[in-house]
């Protein structure tokens, strides 16, 4: 996909986005709410038509082949798509016979854990429920790429692990996945690669790694009254309150700076509730790099090794200090 | 093939799960035959009022499932995306509307099945009938009656759709000659009936069982004219999601 542009009337929702998803990896789109996840991946099924740029999928262009593709795709919608009255498991035949791929319906209905729901319709199962029965008409493609749309939104626990194990053997098969979520967690355990769109544009993209590169931190919860600028001092490095109980130093957890940190808590008489070292969540990436993060984090202090302290906008400080 | 056969069973098991259906295909024209041939308060002038009433009868049964029937549950199959779902299988459009299209004409089948031998034995007689100019006669008016249908379904989110389609059925049902011969209609209203699919099917229906037509010939042209344009208009008016 290069340099897509999708336009609703005057409004441009999706403004040059760029990206490749690659056979037997998880390519997971992220954003907030709005983003233009769900038109950049509707562009990529075929749905809706880009006003601008050049999208490739499985070398067919899903507007002008969508018939074609849809052989070899599967499409799981982000919300409906099956008629209320209609049952479970004859739901899950017609999609076998409609794509004539072979899967086995049983099998499908056995793989997303559906198999004592055959016979209940669409209108009585659970928001869970049904994210599984449609995930099940998107494997019934036998698909080369898949694009699923919040695939695990208000599914349980349970589900959940049952989804990420169906898209973690989907993509293991070799098919190419496409995941669009708002939901980071699910991004951190199943991605191999994640695009991160914001404001219809992407922001960041990279494998997690990558995206956490020249990132590292020491995050920790004390006591709320601890004096980052007095840590700061003391560690020689940056330190920032960034929740009423929890702390970031923005350095790799070395051994010498862990002592250093470890000390002066012990010196100071404060505890360690948690502390963990490394590569920065997904979720403050996410945070950092899209506008979700304004308005998080609730007023974050972030203090230099000189003691200058800095008022920061809610959640921006890291921002402020790493750019 | 396998997959229209597949779709179509889809669209068959949908409508008899569907209980509203069943009473607008079959419950409600069975009533309507049955109330007003044992009543006689139908100006139908000398004639026997089974006469005037099964011909038009069985107008508003095809009426009833490829207008209202195939247009409420496309209507609700759009709102729940699962038109939208099914583009993105090798079904393809034109498979889904043959399905559609076989799943009406299996309806109106039964409806034939159920409704002649009832119109015959509340002693329905069709002298000189024409079945093969009747059954064109339905095959026409099912093409117009399933293009306005789909055009309020491709256009309208489910429940506008639903009352706008049971509204107009009483509307073409009313003017239509169906129930209540055009004579009887205020010229105005009579004047707008000619032009409605609704009376010419009944009035061609009428004419090919032997009764008496109002203006067959023109009726014909009329039903012809609504099952073209109508199918074009929903072809160019239709929104898949």
């Amino acid at each position: 996909m290069s340099d897509l542009r999708v336009r609703y009337g005057e409004v441009e929702a999706v403004r040059g986005v760029s990206f490749t998803a690659r056979a037997g990896e998880v390519t997971t789109v992220l954003g907030p709410n709005g983003a233009g996840k769900t038109s950049t991946i509707e562009v990529c099924e075929g749905f809706r038509p880009a006003a601008a740029g050049s999208v490739r999928v499985l070398g067919l262009d899903p507007a002008a082949s969508q018939r074609e593709l849809s052989r070899r795709m599967g499409v799981m919608l982000q919300e409906g798509g099956v008629y209320p009255a209609a049952r479970v498991a004859e739901t899950i035949r017609q999609y076998c016979t409609l794509y004539g791929r072979g899967a086995d319906p049983a099998v499908l209905l056995a793989a997303v854990g559906l198999e004592a729901l055959a016979n209940r319709t669409w209108k009585r199962l659970s928001g869970g429920e049904k994210q599984r029965l449609s995930l099940a008409l998107a494997l019934a493609a036998r698909p080369d790429v898949a694009f699923l749309d919040e695939p695990t939104s208000g599914v349980d626990l349970n589900g959940r692990d049952a989804i990420r194990s169906i898209v973690a053997g989907l993509a293991a098969e070799g098919c190419a996945v496409v995941l669009a979520t708002h939901e980071l967690a699910e991004a951190e355990r199943l991605a191999h690669r994640v695009v991160i769109i914001d404001g219809g544009q992407v922001v960041a993209d990279g494998s997690l790694a990558e995206l956490r590169r020249g990132h590292d931190e020491i995050r920790f919860r004390s006591s709320p009254d601890l004096d980052v600028r007095a840590l700061g001092r003391a560690t020689g490095m940056q330190a920032s309150r960034v929740g009423p109980d929890e702390y970031v130093i923005d350095a790799p957890p070395m051994p010498r700076l862990m002592a250093q940190l470890t000390g002066w808590l012990a010196d100071n008489g404060h505890p360690i509730d948690e502390i963990r070292g490394g590569g920065e969540r997904l979720e403050d990436v996410f945070r950092r790099l899209t506008r979700a993060g304004a308005g998080a984090g609730g007023g974050a202090e972030a203090v230099t090794p000189s003691g200058a302290a800095a008022e920061a906008e809610p959640g921006s400080s890291r921002r402020r200090r790493r750019r | 093939m396998t997959e229209l056969v597949a779709q179509l069973r889809v669209e068959i098991t949908t409508m008899i799960r569907n209980g509203e259906q069943l009473l607008l295909t079959l419950g409600i024209p069975v009533l309507l035959l049955v109330f007003f041939t044992s009543v006689d308060i139908l100006p139908t002038g000398g004639g026997e009022p089974i006469d005037f009433l099964a011909p038009g009868v069985l107008a508003l049964a095809t009426m009833s499932s490829a207008m209202v029937g195939l247009g409420i549950a496309t209507g609700f199959e759009r709102n729940y995306l699962v038109l939208k779902r099914l583009g993105a299988t090798p079904l393809g459009r034109g498979r889904l509307l043959a399905a559609k299209i076989v799943a009406v004409m299996a309806v109106e089948l039964v409806q034939l099945a159920v409704l002649v031998p009832i119109a015959v034995a509340l002693g329905w007689r069709p002298g000189g009938a024409s079945w093969p100019q009747a059954v064109a006669g339905i095959l026409v008016g099912t093409a117009a009656f399933a293009g306005i249908g789909l055009i309020l379904a491709g256009r309208l989110r489910g429940e506008i759709n639903l009352a706008a389609q049971n509204g107009l059925y009483i509307v073409l049902l009313l003017l239509g000659g169906m129930i209540v011969p055009l004579a009887e209609l205020p010229s105005v209203l009579r004047g707008l009936a000619y032009v409605l699919p609704s009376a010419a099917l009944a009035d061609v229906l009428r004419s090919s069982f032997g009764g008496e037509a109002v203006r067959a010939g023109a009726s014909w042209v009329t039903l012809a004219v609504w099952a073209v344009g109508a199918p074009a208009a929903a072809a160019r008016l239709f929104r898949w999601w």
